[in-house]
């Protein structure tokens, strides 16, 4: 922000320029402050006190705790395992979507009307349904006594969910198959943007498909690739209704856990709002972080998004 | 100029919200209006009808007695219910004057400022010299009691008798019995449970502790220790998790089942063994094995004795925030009174916590029998403190008996780090 260093003069070209576009984005920062900024700026000053239920209805006084709360989450030896969890089960679900997800895409591209419109249907079906009805329909499909997949593929009452990989597995499943339909669309209406004379210049210099995704679309859509997999990450990074219907809440012993569930289980459940608040700030800042870093390392490669 | 005097507004504003995150103050009132309307809240439970019909009866007495008053009862969904709660305690304005509540609530809804102490009124009310010990504990933090119990709710053992014939197998009489059997039908009938027991099913799981003779805390009031790594509490861990296992349960399904699970694994039939409520009575009734089963206190370590069972079940309170105390204390004692209890376990089956009441009620309903000589025998309460809200919902109990069966660890290491999380949640609200 320039501050003009003599406001006596008559006001000079720039200096309106600089002033008129706040003016226009007054509105939308106000609101943004209001919707964005306050709640943020209140879960940070929760997290510095001892704010419990008892402190909310007046049973007992707020009590200021400093960095006690981060102090007490950082000590947890549960909470670096289950963040690290996380991190890994977040980029696996990541990598997983973006895949199925950009691969139908290029699909979509290649095959007739109908099997493109059939497609398209069951991709927006898994699309519309709720998080919660998709996790108990795929629970069910892996259910170890009624479950259809131990049928077809005579595993007998093979638990699923026992293993702390194979549960990891079934959750990873459902959460593709939720989330791939929004790369598959947005991707797809990347491609179709792409000008048709480009592939075609391709096709006829004898690029493969795997070679005209790589050196034709990707670069061309960077742009929507970018967005898709920031969306993604904060997505996974997040994910709480599978996980919590699908393990029951954690998986056996809290093997399943991912951070927002181990949140709301250890902070929100019991009313520990500030304990709540200290790891969703730390979950915000992560985010933050890796969101940023993704773009400084796009832009270093001299990408202006 | 410009940017100083934005910079003055932004601190500005900051300064006057930044003090500290809201509060509601102290929320107890220190009006006692004698007319006016009361608000109730109440579960909406299965079923409710009958319910409804045993309270409007009390309210239509209460009304003629109290001219002026209108009472208005709203029965929120179970499911939600913490959530309203809390919210009536934020903001007393719109809060009920009497509330039902979870018993193993009470402890924590006392910390939060929620509920009135009526510990003389409860005192002076000539019926409450029958409530029994366990129901009593149940209302009382520190000495001070802060309701009226409504209803309880206890577990036995549900049996096969089908299954138990063509085996040729009895009753077991004791623990070691108990598990001997549950092995003794599985082999027989690898594609049943001897007894359905889940990983998640700690008020299943209570009973072996203290049927050992082990305690899950000990001490009074705030300053409670964990007792789960002494050496009688272990054993009765070693003997519910030796339950799991391919010779009964397996691991694989049996460690993530919970109350519930186990008792639809009976009702389908897929199960000779369960232990399940009084509560579970119509659902097993509803499934498959209807007239193939019978229900006993579930034994204990010696021959012939039972194993103190939990007791759960839900109580009366009246809110600090009510501005009509005494007609919310009058009305709590009617609505728990030993004919409203009486009128409740006719419509919907929940026993009674007066002694006398639930005798008359076994013999009225045989099924009631093997529940009311649980409690008539001894039941236990989770501990008094506010911490308990926090260990039962961060999961320590089933943790532990999880990382038990799975073989994660030992009973010993297991119950260590369990004392240690509950210990760590007793000393934070201590």
């Amino acid at each position: 922000m320039t501050v003009p260093m003599n406001p006596g003069t008559a006001p000079r070209p720039w200096r309106r320029r600089s002033g008129t576009p706040w003016l226009y984005l007054a509105p939308a920062l106000v609101v943004l402050g209001g919707l964005l900024g306050y709640p943020i700026y209140q879960l940070g000053l929760i997290s510095l006190f001892h704010y419990t239920q008892a402190q909310v209805s007046g049973g007992e006084p707020t009590r200021f705790e400093g960095l006690g709360n981060y102090a007490a989450l950082f000590r947890d030896e549960q909470f670096w395992q289950v963040l690290l969890a996380t991190v890994g089960f977040a980029a696996a679900c990541v990598v997983c979507t973006l895949a199925v997800g950009c691969a139908l895409a290029v699909l979509l591209t290649r095959v007739r009307a109908v099997p493109r419109l059939a497609l398209m249907l069951a991709a927006l079906g898994a699309w519309a349904t709720p998080a919660i009805t998709g996790s108990t329909v795929w629970l069910f499909l892996f259910d170890a006594d009624f479950g259809p997949v131990n049928r077809v593929l005579g595993l007998g009452d093979h638990s699923w969910t026992y293993g702390r990989f194979s549960a990891f597995f079934l959750v990873l499943l459902e959460v593709v198959w939720c989330s791939f339909p929004f790369v598959m669309v947005t991707v797809y209406a990347g491609i179709r943007a792409v000008p048709a004379e480009v592939l075609e210049a391709a096709s006829l210099d004898g690029a493969s498909q795997w070679r005209v995704w790589r050196s034709v679309l990707a670069p061309m859509l960077r742009p929507i690739l970018v967005v898709v997999t920031i969306q993604s990450v904060i997505w996974d990074f997040k994910v709480f209704t599978q996980i919590y219907v699908m393990t029951g809440g954690g998986g056996i012993a809290g093997q399943n856990l991912v951070l927002n569930v181990y949140a709301y289980q250890q902070a929100f459940a019991s009313s520990q709002y500030s304990l709540g608040a200290a790891i969703g700030v730390v979950m915000l800042l992560i985010l933050l972080a890796v969101t940023l870093g993704y773009l400084r390392l796009l832009r270093r490669q001299g990408e202006e998004l | 100029m410009k940017l100083s005097a934005r910079l003055v507004a932004v601190a500005a504003v900051l300064a006057t919200a930044a003090c500290a995150p809201q509060t509601s103050g102290d929320s107890s009132s220190d009006k006692d209006e004698k007319t006016g309307t009361l608000r109730v809240w109440l579960f909406q439970e299965v079923g409710n009808k009958p319910k409804e019909k045993a309270v409007d009866s009390v309210l239509a007495a209460f009304e003629k007695e109290h001219e002026g008053t209108d009472v208005t009862v709203e029965y929120i969904p179970v499911e939600t219910r913490a959530q309203r709660i809390k919210a009536a305690f934020n903001d007393p304005k719109s809060a009920p004057d009497l509330v039902e509540y979870g018993n193993t609530d009470t402890a924590g809804y006392v910390r939060d400022g929620g509920l009135a102490d009526v510990t003389e009124e409860f005192a002076a009310w000539d019926e409450a010299k029958d409530t029994d010990p366990t129901a009593r504990q149940s209302v009382t933090v520190d000495g001070k009691v802060y309701g009226a119990p409504y209803f309880v709710g206890v577990r036995a053992l549900y049996y096969r008798t089908d299954v138990f014939r063509e085996l040729g197998l009895d009753v077991p009489r004791t623990q070691a019995e108990l598990i001997s059997t549950a092995k003794e039908i599985h082999a027989a009938r690898p594609g049943m449970y001897g007894i359905a027991v889940g990983g998640a099913y700690t008020y299943g799981a209570m009973p072996f502790i203290w049927a050992h003779g082990g305690e899950l805390a000990t001490g009074k009031g705030g300053s409670y220790a964990s007792a789960l790594a002494s050496a009688d509490a272990r054993k009765g861990i070693e003997a519910y998790t030796s339950l799991f296992g391919d010779d009964n349960c397996p691991a694989a399904k049996c460690a993530g089942m919970g109350g519930n699970d186990t008792v639809t694994a009976f009702a389908s039939g897929k199960a000779a063994m369960a232990i399940g409520g009084d509560f579970s009575h119509a659902a097993v009734e509803a499934g498959e094995v209807r007239g193939k089963y019978a229900v006993v206190p579930l034994p204990g370590v010696e021959a012939g004795s039972i194993a103190p069972a939990f007791a759960g079940g839900n109580n009366l309170g009246v809110l600090r925030s009510t501005s009509h105390r005494t007609l919310a204390v009058d009305l709590m004692k009617r609505l728990a009174s030993k004919k409203a209890q009486g009128a409740l376990f006719d419509g919907m089956g929940f026993l009674p916590t007066f002694s006398d009441v639930r005798e008359q009620a076994a013999a009225k309903e045989p099924f009631v029998k093997p529940f009311a000589e649980t409690l008539a025998a001894d039941t236990k309460f989770v501990p008094a403190s506010p911490a308990w809200a926090q260990i039962d919902s961060s999961l320590v109990l089933p943790t532990m008996f999880q990382e038990i069966v799975s073989g994660r660890k030992s009973v010993a290491a297991a119950s260590a780090d369990a004392a240690e999380k509950m210990d760590e949640a007793f000393g934070a609200v201590g």
